[in-house]
């Protein structure tokens, strides 16, 4: 009998020469290196995945990722790539900034760091092999997740940010992910928070194409939150049309923490957000909302996993998609309720508006609970513009459009609103009235 | 200003226009009265031009242009305004985004510029206290968690500030008590202009004591059946519409 050997696909042949090319040049030895092998490991073994992989199933990576483009080098031009990047201008922060997945130190306000927070570029710290760096990849319901291993096996660069025991920081980090070239190429940034017991940080991330050639991004942010801890996290994917963009949210939160993590996305050709939350501490409260826009054939996944593993904590998710054109949006959200985590609190909602007839949405909520004692609610909606709202607002002499446009905004609202920074909030806003100014 | 002839109106299949003639002219009040289900909503709603209805034969003309190709947008623009019967809640807008939304819609529709947002500022306020709407109301989402009478209050608000020459008032009556029912005929009745007209839908006749029309008629089964002056309301009111069932089927 004939040796059985999967079949690979030309980018996963691809990906696995490059990464034996790479991974002597990629930086960090020891411990740093033998993950990186571990990681890929898992890559070589399951190949890209498909839509046979239930994790996988809305969004088939084997089949959208034709060719593995190669990692990204530092640009020459780092700094003017960054100075084409124009999301969250105007939010009072601190910026960190990357151009395709390299940190850029010349756009980067590390000399005006507020008191109490710390930051090292992240090729710096797995090189001198950082003992903080031990905090990276914890959380449990993450482990083996493709997006998360390409990126350990892959991470390039990035940041590691320590904000202090008690640190209040009034000026928010902006992680600026800039990219563009004029050839293919993939990052694998990474960037790592430590968020001692009792401070309270805000993050803007934002993540523009501004090049001309289709690229593939992987980030990963990693929050390790100690207790008493308050986060303020908004994100904004505007990548480039054709780019395919993954993105790797993980988080553990300590006790009596609260975590608040809001973003919108209209960029990518296929976008897949993940949010991988463990909840490491009692009496903690999480918050994670997005707002969606796709039109032609775009492909955008929002999926989460948050585990209560402990009692008393509270989870309200509520995601907003709104689909024009070919199409997909994809939602799956899961809510695990271990035995010990009583008196859980989870809520999750995902709520699509399919804008033509052509477009498509798949809504995967799911609950797995093994305590008895707690109250968890999911919903799932996909429908149409309401064609009686329509009536009467174009009774009223709202053109169709504009009408349209009026019940969009308000139905993508419910989840923007809930953004605290006013400048970014109003930048979203903005962005979804922009997108609805683009419908033909 | 307004003239329907022969209207046949079909939904689903199910006919409920039946060759509806109907008159109103400029500065008249006109009402209509009938049982319920004879056809006065979905009159209004193939006036203002909601799509479902299939019109089958007839003609609506305002000022002599026959409207029926019209986008209910185009038909606001030329001055139809439908006070709803059961107005619509909207999430997420707030009252005063709608407002600003249609006054500016339908002036940029008329080639007039946009309101500055002083001028708006002034003309709300100046209309919703007379209408005793407070100012925390209008930031509320449109008609979210108002009242009926509320509500009710909100489309004559509207009108008043959108200034319609033709402006139908479905049963704008139900749901009122009777301080909220003054209330709304004095913001109808200081609309009252030669050049502008009213059609006043009602199912009882309390309404027309506060808005008393110049004309009266009566609805059964998708037909005008009958027309006169303002004493037909209160022969109706004595007589109830059993009559008229009869009469029509
Ligand atoms: N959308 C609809 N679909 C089916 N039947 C309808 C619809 N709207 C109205 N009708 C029917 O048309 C008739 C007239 O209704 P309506 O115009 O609301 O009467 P009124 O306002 O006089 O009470 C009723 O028999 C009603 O059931
Ligand atoms: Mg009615």
């Amino acid at each position: 009998m004939a040796e059985v050997t999967p079949i690979r696909t030309a980018a996963e042949v691809a990906l696995i020469e490059r990464f034996e090319g790479l991974k002597n040049k990629l930086p960090g030895s020891g411990e740093i290196a033998r993950g990186r092998d571990e990681a890929f490991a898992l890559i070589a073994a399951a190949g890209l995945p498909n839509r046979r992989v239930e994790e996988w199933k809305y969004t088939d990576l084997r089949n959208a990722v034709r060719e593995a483009a190669p990692l990204a080098e530092r640009p020459a031009d780092a700094a003017a790539l960054v100075d084409k990047a124009s999301a969250f201008a105007k939010a009072d922060a601190v910026r960190l900034s990357f151009a395709n997945g390299h940190f850029v130190a010349e756009r980067s306000d590390l000399a005006a760091l507020p008191a109490g927070i710390a930051v090292t570029p992240l090729a710096a710290a797995l090189a001198e092999g950082h003992p903080l760096l031990a905090e990276m990849g914890k959380v449990a319901v993450a482990k083996g997740n493709f997006a998360l291993a390409l990126n350990s096996a892959f991470m390039m660069d990035g940041a590691l940010i320590r904000v202090a025991a008690g640190t209040a920081v009034d000026k928010a980090l902006h992680l600026r992910f800039v990219n563009g070239g004029a050839s293919p190429f993939a990052t694998a940034p990474r960037v790592v928070i430590l968020v001692e017991d009792g401070a309270s940080v805000t993050v803007h991330e934002s993540h523009e194409g501004v090049g001309t050639a289709a690229y593939q991004a992987n980030s990963v942010v990693e929050i390790v939150a100690g207790n008493g801890t308050t986060i303020t996290h908004a994100r904004l994917n505007a990548e480039q049309a054709d780019a395919i963009a993954l993105s790797t949210l993980a988080v553990t939160l300590g006790a009596k923490a609260k975590l608040t993590s809001l973003g919108a996305v209209t960029g990518g050709s296929l976008s897949r957000h993940q949010v991988f939350l463990a909840f490491a501490g009692e009496h903690s409260s999480l918050t994670l909302g997005g707002a969606t826009m796709l039109r032609g054939r775009q492909h955008a996944d929002t999926t989460l996993v948050v585990d209560h593993a402990v009692p008393h904590c509270d989870s309200r998710e509520l995601f907003k998609t709104v689909i024009d054109g070919e199409a997909t949006g994809v939602f799956q959200g899961k809510i695990i309720v271990r035995p010990d985590a009583q008196k859980t609190d989870g809520r999750m909602m995902s709520a699509a508006l399919l804008l033509s007839e052509t477009a498509t949405m798949n809504n995967k909520p799911e609950l797995e609970i093994f305590a008895d004692d707690v109250q968890c609610a999911h919903g799932a909606t996909c429908g149409q513009l309401d064609e009686d709202l329509l009536f009467y607002l174009t009774a009223r002499g709202l053109p169709r459009a504009m009408a349209e446009a009026l019940l969009v905004q308000a139905f993508l609202g419910e989840a923007l609103e809930l953004v605290e920074d006013e400048a970014v909030r109003e930048e979203l806003v903005a962005r979804a009235e922009g997108w609805l100014g683009e419908r033909a | 200003m307004l003239q329907i002839n022969n209207l046949v109106v079909e939904i689903e299949g199910k006919r409920i226009l039946n060759g509806l003639d109907l008159t109103v002219k400029a500065g008249e009040v006109a009402a209509i009265m009938g049982p319920n289900g004879s056809g006065k909503s979905t009159l209004s709603y193939v006036i203002a031009g909601k799509e479902e209805y299939e019109v089958l034969d007839g003609e609506i003309l305002v000022d002599g242009e026959n409207i029926l190709e019209l986008e209910p947008n185009e038909r606001a623009a030329r001055g139809v305004f439908l006070a709803f019967q059961y107005p619509l809640e909207i999430p997420g807008v707030s009252t005063m985004t709608f407002l600003k939304a249609i006054m500016n819609a339908q002036r940029k529709a008329r080639e007039e510029a946009e309101l500055t947002t002083p001028e708006f500022m002034k003309r709300v306020r100046a209309a919703a206290e007379k209408l005793h709407i407070d100012q925390e109301m209008l930031r509320r989402g449109l008609n979210v968690g108002f009242s009926g009478g509320e509500k009710k209050r909100m489309e004559i608000l509207q009108m008043a500030l959108l200034e319609p020459r033709f402006c139908i008032l479905d049963e704008t009556d139900s749901g009122l008590d009777i301080d909220a029912l003054k209330i709304v005929a004095e913001g109808v009745n200081t609309l009252r202009d030669p050049a502008r007209a009213f059609l006043v839908i009602t199912h009882y006749q309390r309404l027309l004591n506060h808005i008393v029309p110049d004309t009266v008629h009566v609805m059964a089964n998708g037909r005008i059946v009958r027309s006169g002056g303002k004493e037909l309301a209160l022969e109706l009111e004595a007589s109830g519409y059993a009559d008229y069932r009869e009469q029509a089927a």
